[in-house]
């Protein structure tokens, strides 16, 4: 799974935890799950545990604590698919 | 300086009518809201009959945010949000500010927050993944579930508070919303209760032997309230909700005004005198009433209804006889009398809004509803009441006083006196 294919994918994980369905339309690697989506802080462990579900993987917590952005949730998500 | 206390919203989610005019139809025309419920026979319970609000929960989605909504599994909670806001909205006040509400606070009371929530949790932490739980777990396990949610979607600012007091919950939420205002210290209290019987507290009931047994053949008939053949309580479910507001601030805005609330108090037996857990003492309930009606500076002489406790036990007839002697009437000179748990069975900590709200639809619209199961009245209540203060059809007369009760396990007791709305006082 490349890059664009896993952002793809994460769009359907943030689905339900943003109100700014126009926002996640459009999301970049760059986009922020707090400041741009308003995701509520509270619900990243819920985005973690879905994406868990979702990709069969374990995100640890010092990995979970780099997901700010949408870059950086492909570069936990694709780091545990490879391992 | 007393503030007077006036009921302008009402928001009613009863296993006989959702929504307050499909209530006041079911009210009016003694519709039964009790249900077989076929789980129940399974599981192998005593009583097999329940009060169950036909609840659409996708509909929530319009009271609630998307990002709120997903992840909210509380029955309970989900109830206590549509009673909510329906009676805000009912009002005339909207849901949207950018600024907390400051003059406005929230007593919204359950029993337990939700089991089944509950059970999520233990199940999934005895198998080892409680990492899988997320985040919304807590704020539906935590009693104070229904008031956060609540408060938050309306912005409430002043006392934000989830009480709990057995079945005097909804009547006791009611009392504090009244009192916070009647002392000046709010203008506006949004106050309720919710109740979601799940199969554990039902089984929990059901296995005191206190439950209506003997018509799960014919769950209309199941609740028999001051009937001879009262067997037990029927324990349902459901949610109300009433906004409270200081005359004044109501007259400004110019809020449709359904009734005042001219008094209230709330107290305990002590679990003395014959008071236990689970039985009352006289003279607490004696002593509530009495209370309640002083507050309202009226004479025990102008209660024109009493909306009881009155679940369908042997304590039916004790109820009575302290409605007897806390109001000294008796035979020709007891008021009109009636237990809308004869038509949707006993909803617990949601009992108390639920028929509060049915008090303030009687005093609005001039009429005292029927008790149903009534064809062979226990004869030593009769003899208490006499034989006309018990309607087994509406009655509409003029009704400007109703006091309505509530008695709850813990030996704790509340009295509310509604009263039709007179400018003069």
């Amino acid at each position: 799974m490349d890059r664009q294919e896993i952002l793809e994918e994460l769009k359907k994980v943030l689905f339900p935890y943003t109100e700014n369905k126009e926002a996640l339309a459009g999301i970049t690697e760059e986009t922020n799950l707090l400041k741009d989506l308003k995701v509520n802080s509270a619900n990243l462990v819920d985005i973690i545990i879905d994406a868990e579900s979702k990709y069969n993987i374990e995100i640890d917590f010092d990995s979970s604590e780099k997901m700010f952005t949408v870059g950086n949730c492909i570069d936990v998500i694709e780091e545990k698919l490879k391992s | 300086m007393r503030h007077r206390v006036v009921v302008t919203g009402l928001g009613v989610i009863s296993p006989n009518g959702v929504g307050v005019p499909a209530f006041l139809h079911a009210i009016q025309n003694g519709v039964s809201g009790i249900r077989f419920i076929p789980q129940y026979e399974e599981l192998k319970f005593n009583c097999q009959v329940s009060g169950v609000p036909e609840f659409d929960w996708n509909q929530l989605r319009n009271y609630l945010p998307e990002v709120i909504f997903h992840g909210l599994k509380s029955l309970g909670i989900g109830y206590a949000v549509k009673a909510a806001l329906d009676a805000w909205a009912d009002a005339g006040f909207t849901v949207e500010t950018d600024q907390p509400l400051w003059d406005a606070g929230c007593v919204f009371g359950s029993s337990v927050a939700d089991t089944d929530v509950i059970k999520n949790s233990i199940v999934r932490v005895d198998a080892k993944e409680s990492k899988k739980l997320g985040s919304r777990v807590v704020e539906q396990i935590m009693n104070s579930g229904v008031s956060a949610y609540v408060s938050g979607r309306l912005g409430l600012g002043n006392r934000v508070i989830s009480n709990s007091a057995a079945c005097a919950t909804g009547t006791q939420a009611i009392v504090m919303g009244y009192e916070y205002i009647k002392n000046g210290s709010a203008k506006r209290m949004l106050v309720g209760s919710s109740e979601h019987v799940d199969p554990y507290i039902f089984g929990s009931f059901d296995s005191m032997r206190i439950l209506s047994r003997k018509f799960n053949d014919h769950p209309e008939q199941a609740s028999r309230p001051m009937s001879a053949s009262a067997c037990g309580f029927v324990p349902g479910s459901g949610a109300a909700a009433l906004v409270l507001e200081d005359l004044d601030f109501a007259i400004e805005r110019k809020a449709t005004i359904y009734a005042e609330i001219t008094g209230g108090a709330t107290n305990s037996g002590g679990q003395r005198c014959g008071g236990t857990m689970t039985a009352p003492n006289s003279g607490g309930i004696i002593r509530c009433i009495k209370d309640a009606v002083a507050d309202a500076n009226i004479s025990t002489g102008s209660i024109d209804l009493i909306a009881g406790h009155l679940t369908a036990t042997a304590a039916d007839k004790l109820e009575i006889q302290n409605w007897s002697e806390a109001l000294g009437r008796k035979g020709e000179d007891f008021p009109m009398v009636n237990s809308l748990k004869s038509m949707i069975g006993h909803c617990l900590s949601a009992a108390g809004s639920i028929e509060a709200v049915a008090a303030v639809l009687e005093i609005s619209n001039q009429f005292a509803h029927p008790n149903i199961n009534i064809e062979d009245p226990d004869p030593e209540i009769v003899a208490m009441t006499g034989p006309e203060s018990i309607p087994s059809k509406m009655i509409q007369k003029e009704i400007n006083h109703i006091a309505k009760a509530n008695f709850g396990f813990g030996d704790v007791n509340t009295c509310l006196i509604f009263s039709k709305y007179n400018q003069h006082g």
